[in-house]
């Protein structure tokens, strides 16, 4: 693999990260993140269900860890203590893995990251020894401010998480790409393969999504048709695409040699 | 030996059982033996290392969770 996503140190083949949230059930689940390509997926931490039926399997028998990066992430914190508390419980539940998604969110409405307190937590977990990906704002300054933290990956939000409206500010996400020196990955708000087109094409260094493909009548095709769609746009990144011009003055077909003029046959 | 009982809170849910308790105990009782759970008492983790040498006292609050799927 010579055109890799590198993230704290690590190289990934694939430039697509997903969400294993909202699909109907394990199987569902397996298929989509196999057909999508993904190396890394996100997680989820939540009390366990006291009581459940034993022998009812679990996501780390489904998608094993050793096959998978895990991304555990912190979605449902709304403040930086339990956003860390949240990460120390998966790195002691994933024995000791480092690689985590920070989200710390603003009101539940609109999932909005709460900025101020998404960068006290990557602060402290930085501190802890946590590699951070961390979702916000498409604010350049804040993404700086977070990179200045020691976030190993910045992940602007796109539009708002689960909206499916897609790239809305390609002007602020530029901002962020050309200002931050760690990968930049869109995180929320791909709608379809089109959207993940845009931002790889951009210069995006990864697409996280979740429920773009969950969401989709088959979300299996939809998360083909997004492994295709971000190696699409990288590599029409990777080309350099022509510049926009109003009006085309070079015509594509040779201009000379043309058959001579029809004579007119005017009466 | 006396066998006291302790309250404690598991996820929210207060539940009373018999003293002395440690979390490895703790978690056999709910069923937890063998699954995968990361274990937080009062605010810190406790290692899985130390499942059997942390004993839970009387007003503790434990939280025990898992990986599910997510965004």
């Amino acid at each position: 693999m010579t055109d890799c996503l590198v993230v704290a140190g690590r190289s990934f083949g694939s430039r697509l990260l997903v969400g294993t949230g909202k699909y109907r059930d394990f199987a569902q689940t397996r298929a989509a993140v196999e057909a999508s390509g993904a190396q890394i997926i996100t997680v989820a931490i939540r009390r366990t269900n006291i009581g459940q039926k034993p022998g009812e399997p679990s996501l780390l028998e489904v998608l094993p860890p050793s096959t998978y990066t895990y991304l555990p992430n912190t979605a449902g914190c709304y403040n930086a203590a339990d956003a860390v508390r949240t990460l120390r419980l998966a790195r002691e539940l994933l024995d000791g893995h480092d690689l985590v998604k920070l989200e710390v969110l603003g009101d539940p409405h609109t999932l909005y990251p709460n900025m101020p307190e998404t960068l006290k937590a990557a602060q402290q977990l930085v501190k802890e020894g946590f590699k951070v990906m961390v979702y916000c704002s498409d604010d350049p300054i804040q993404a700086q401010m977070l990179e200045a933290a020691g976030c190993v990956a910045v992940m602007p939000l796109a539009s708002l998480i689960g909206s499916g409206m897609g790239i809305l500010n390609p002007w602020n996400l530029q901002l962020v790409i050309d200002k931050v020196k760690v990968p930049v990955l869109v995180d929320a708000g791909v709608g379809t393969a089109s959207d993940a087109a845009i931002a790889m094409e951009l210069g995006c260094d990864g697409v996280l999504m979740n429920t773009a493909i969950a969401a989709a009548r088959d979300p299996v095709l939809m998360a083909k048709a997004m492994k295709k769609a971000v190696e699409a746009g990288r590599e029409a990144f990777l080309a350099g695409r022509m510049p926009k011009k109003l009006y085309s003055a070079a015509p594509s077909s040779p201009t000379e040699g043309t058959i001579s003029p029809s004579q007119s046959k005017a009466a | 030996m006396i066998v006291s009982m302790i309250r404690v809170t598991v996820n929210g849910d207060a539940q009373r059982f018999d003293g002395p308790l440690d979390v490895a105990g703790l978690l056999a009782r709910l069923d937890c033996k063998g699954k995968k759970v990361a274990v937080e008492r009062n605010g810190e983790i406790v290692p899985r290392s130390a499942h059997g040498s942390t004993l839970l006292a009387d007003g503790d609050r434990l939280e025990l969770v898992v990986a599910v799927g997510g965004g």
